[in-house]
């Protein structure tokens, strides 16, 4: 049973998209990361995208740079993450690892899916592995009861938009604009119309937007054509600038007043 | 035959198909895509493109007509018989890839995946550069072909090789110094795919060696063959005989891979592939991918990379800005794992004395990457002797480098400083030909280098 697909799903039920908070482990700290993890999800975050932190992140704007960097200096790595995820999944919300493909495969992918499933996550997204070479990965996550997200993009062609859906478990992640992460002061139409076309390809996925979603009135935008609004880059910015746990707290109830509406 | 490729006349046509990599990038486990998906479209439409142009008579005549009249094709043999005193007798011809137009081998790619721009009907190029002359290259393509053109390069090589960040603007071209990471050429690299990812409608990332997703690492390979091509009729021509072994550095592995390709069936042939082995392998701080690191994935694709165990790329160190790069082409790692091709450090003081041996005995200034292929000389020569005949890619000119290599060798600039024993030319050239040995074996020297 998907972890994620039941959590998206009972928001739906509740008449409202799910909130998915993107924090990276070990920035500023691994305690204090986890804090914040824990921060978010008692103010409303229902999936927690725990960030492995990778030396490369090629996808990835200033602000989640600069934080994970600090990360990767400090020599973080998969136990952290591991420890992480567990929090996550005491706090109430449900933890899914975000990662780019090298430290998952440098840490061996068997072994991953089974240390991930027993910490309680219930899978992970890959922005820079695409279905096409997944196939160790999706097997590894059958065996293990795990979801997998893939991304799609606005320069998706149908035909991938369909691919790449059916390689997923859980929810496709609809990237919103062709761009690295980082705030922006609108999403745009581009977002709507992926989700109208993939949508129109894979009925029953839930589908979740990021890139961009800084604040509850762009959440509530998303929330009437996406099942899931994905923040990354706004509550990372509330641990570069100081405002810790707090923070993340205060943006949190801004979010999840805003998928409500 | 592969040697097809090239007629006598310098005419071209298209190469003989290589049997790898598979329709998906993939040498073997190496190679492939790993990308987001924003970039999946972009990169089959290049492979589409590139398909449907390989073959065509009249992309052939213009890429040929481009090499010969405006890059300078075909490039000489040089034999070296001086330098080989030192490479144990042997014979050395050096391919001289050096006299190409902007000073390396760089540019038989850029002018092939210009022509593909064009067909593309994209208005803007974005590159990498390390040591600045595929940045030099793909300004240059641009001023010729009318492009806008934007080069990263990591914020420590603009600095040391500031006469090519000058001759990018020069030829017109933005140059964004990176100051994430390491500030090298892996940091520049991931800020050309940002750029890319954000701006693909109107940019082509002319990617700058046989690395990065499929299908880069095919395509650049069959633009830059062309150099074995034309080495291996050369050497036939001259010798009556194919060489023993043909020798390049390796730092992404574009020059390699273009020197080697043409011996690949010819199974006498060794390829030795010379990485930077900075303060030496064992140090830890070297940029010899394949002979200090392990199978990974980075920049869009699996092969070797120099990784801690949480699969974090670790920074690499090399004198030369061109091969100081974690990574290396995932054609190389196949090469390398099927046992075609052979890999071997040359640290920093290795090839800063080849540098001086060539400039002292030969009058050619090496660039110090192409140093590197050098010293493999000097040493594989010593191990098979005098009826050796090796073949060196001299992948480019060392215009570039007189200030990192006059810091070196401790010339400086200042009439009273002393040169050292080397600059006397009564003495019999050694191996330290240029300076005082302290300077040539010295650290200090290589990390103000």
């Amino acid at each position: 049973m998907s972890k994620l697909a039941e959590c998206i799903g009972k928001a739906k039920a509740e008449g409202r998209a799910a909130l998915i908070a993107y924090l990276p482990v070990g920035y500023p700290n691994v305690e204090d990361s986890i804090a914040a993890m824990v921060a978010a999800v008692e103010a409303g975050a229902d999936v927690v995208e725990v960030g492995v932190p990778y030396s490369d992140p090629g996808m990835d704007g200033p602000v989640i740079q600069q934080a994970v960097d600090v990360a990767v200096r400090a020599g973080v790595g998969m136990r952290d993450v591991l420890r992480a995820v567990e929090a996550v999944a005491a706090a109430g919300a449900v933890p899914v690892v975000m990662s780019y493909w090298n430290p998952i495969e440098r840490y061996g992918v068997e072994r991953f899916a089974t240390d991930l499933a027993a910490a309680g996550g219930a899978g992970a997204i890959t922005p820079d592995l695409i279905p096409d070479e997944a196939a160790e990965w999706i097997a590894a996550t059958e065996r293990a009861d795990l979801d997998r997200v893939f991304l799609v993009a606005p320069s998706s062609t149908d035909a991938r938009l369909r691919s790449t859906a059916e390689a997923c478990r859980g929810f496709v992640y609809a990237a919103s604009t062709m761009g690295v992460t980082g705030t922006r002061a609108t999403v745009g139409r581009a977002a709507e119309e992926l989700v109208t076309r993939t949508r129109a390809v894979a009925p029953d996925l839930a589908i979740c937007v990021g890139l961009g979603v800084s604040n509850g009135s762009q959440a509530a935008e998303l929330a009437g054509y996406a099942d899931g609004v994905i923040v990354g880059s706004a509550y990372v910015r509330e641990l570069i600038e100081g405002r810790g746990p707090d923070g993340v707290r205060a943006l949190s109830e801004d979010l999840a007043a805003g998928v409500r509406t | 035959m592969t040697t097809s490729a090239v007629q006598p006349s310098g005419e071209r046509v298209a190469p003989a198909r290589s049997e790898w990599p598979d329709a998906a990038g993939h040498f073997g486990i190496f190679g492939g895509r790993f990308v987001p998906e924003a970039l999946v479209a972009a990169l089959d439409e290049i492979a589409a493109a590139y398909e449907a142009m390989r073959d065509d008579p009249e992309f052939l005549a213009e890429f040929g007509r481009l090499q010969r009249e405006y890059s300078g094709r075909p490039t000489p043999l040089t034999a070296v018989p001086k330098f080989a005193e030192h490479a144990g007798g042997a014979t050395v011809l050096l391919k001289r890839e050096d006299l190409n137009h902007t000073g390396s081998h760089k540019i038989n790619n850029v002018l092939g995946q210009a022509l593909l721009v064009q067909r593309l009907g994209k208005t803007r190029v974005i590159a990498e550069t390390g040591a600045g002359q595929h940045g030099v290259a793909t300004a240059t393509a641009a001023a010729l072909l009318g492009l806008s053109c934007t080069v990263y390069m990591g914020e420590e090589d603009t600095r040391r090789q500031a006469l090519n960040v000058a001759r990018m603007r020069l030829l017109g071209a933005e140059v964004i110094p990176v100051t994430t990471g390491s500030r090298t050429l892996k940091d520049a690299i991931n800020e050309a795919f940002r750029d890319w990812v954000a701006n693909v409608e109107s940019t082509h990332y002319v990617f700058g060696t046989v690395a990065g997703p499929h299908p880069f690492p095919g395509m650049v390979r069959d633009f830059q063959r062309v150099i074995g091509d034309e080495a291996r009729a050369q050497v036939l021509e001259r010798e009556g005989r194919l060489p023993d072994a043909v020798l390049a550095c390796v730092g992404g592995g574009s020059n390699a891979i273009g020197i080697f390709t043409a011996f690949l069936p010819d199974d006498g042939v060794r390829l030795l592939g010379l990485e930077a082995g900075g303060d030496g392998v064992d140090t830890g701080r070297h940029a010899a991918t394949i002979t200090g690191g392990s199978p990974g994935v980075l920049h869009g694709a699996r092969s070797y990379l120099l990784q801690d165990d949480n699969g974090q790329t670790i920074e690499s160190h090399s004198i030369s800005a061109g091969l100081d790069y974690p990574g290396v082409g995932p054609e190389h790692s196949y090469l390398h794992d099927i046992g075609r091709a052979e890999y071997r450090a040359v640290t920093d003081a290795e090839a800063m004395e080849a540098f001086a041996l060539l400039c002292r005995t030969e009058g050619i200034i090496p660039a110090i990457e192409s140093a590197h292929a050098l010293a493999g000389a000097l040493t594989l020569g010593k191990e098979l002797g005098p009826d050796a005949l090796l073949l060196v890619n001299l992948s480019g000119r060392g215009d570039k480098d007189v200030e990192t290599a006059s810091t070196w060798f401790g010339l400086g600039d200042r009439e009273d400083v002393d040169p050292g024993p080397g600059l006397d030319t009564e003495q019999q050239p050694t191996e330290g030909a240029i300076s005082n040995d302290e300077a040539v074996a010295g650290p200090e020297a290589g990390e103000t280098a």
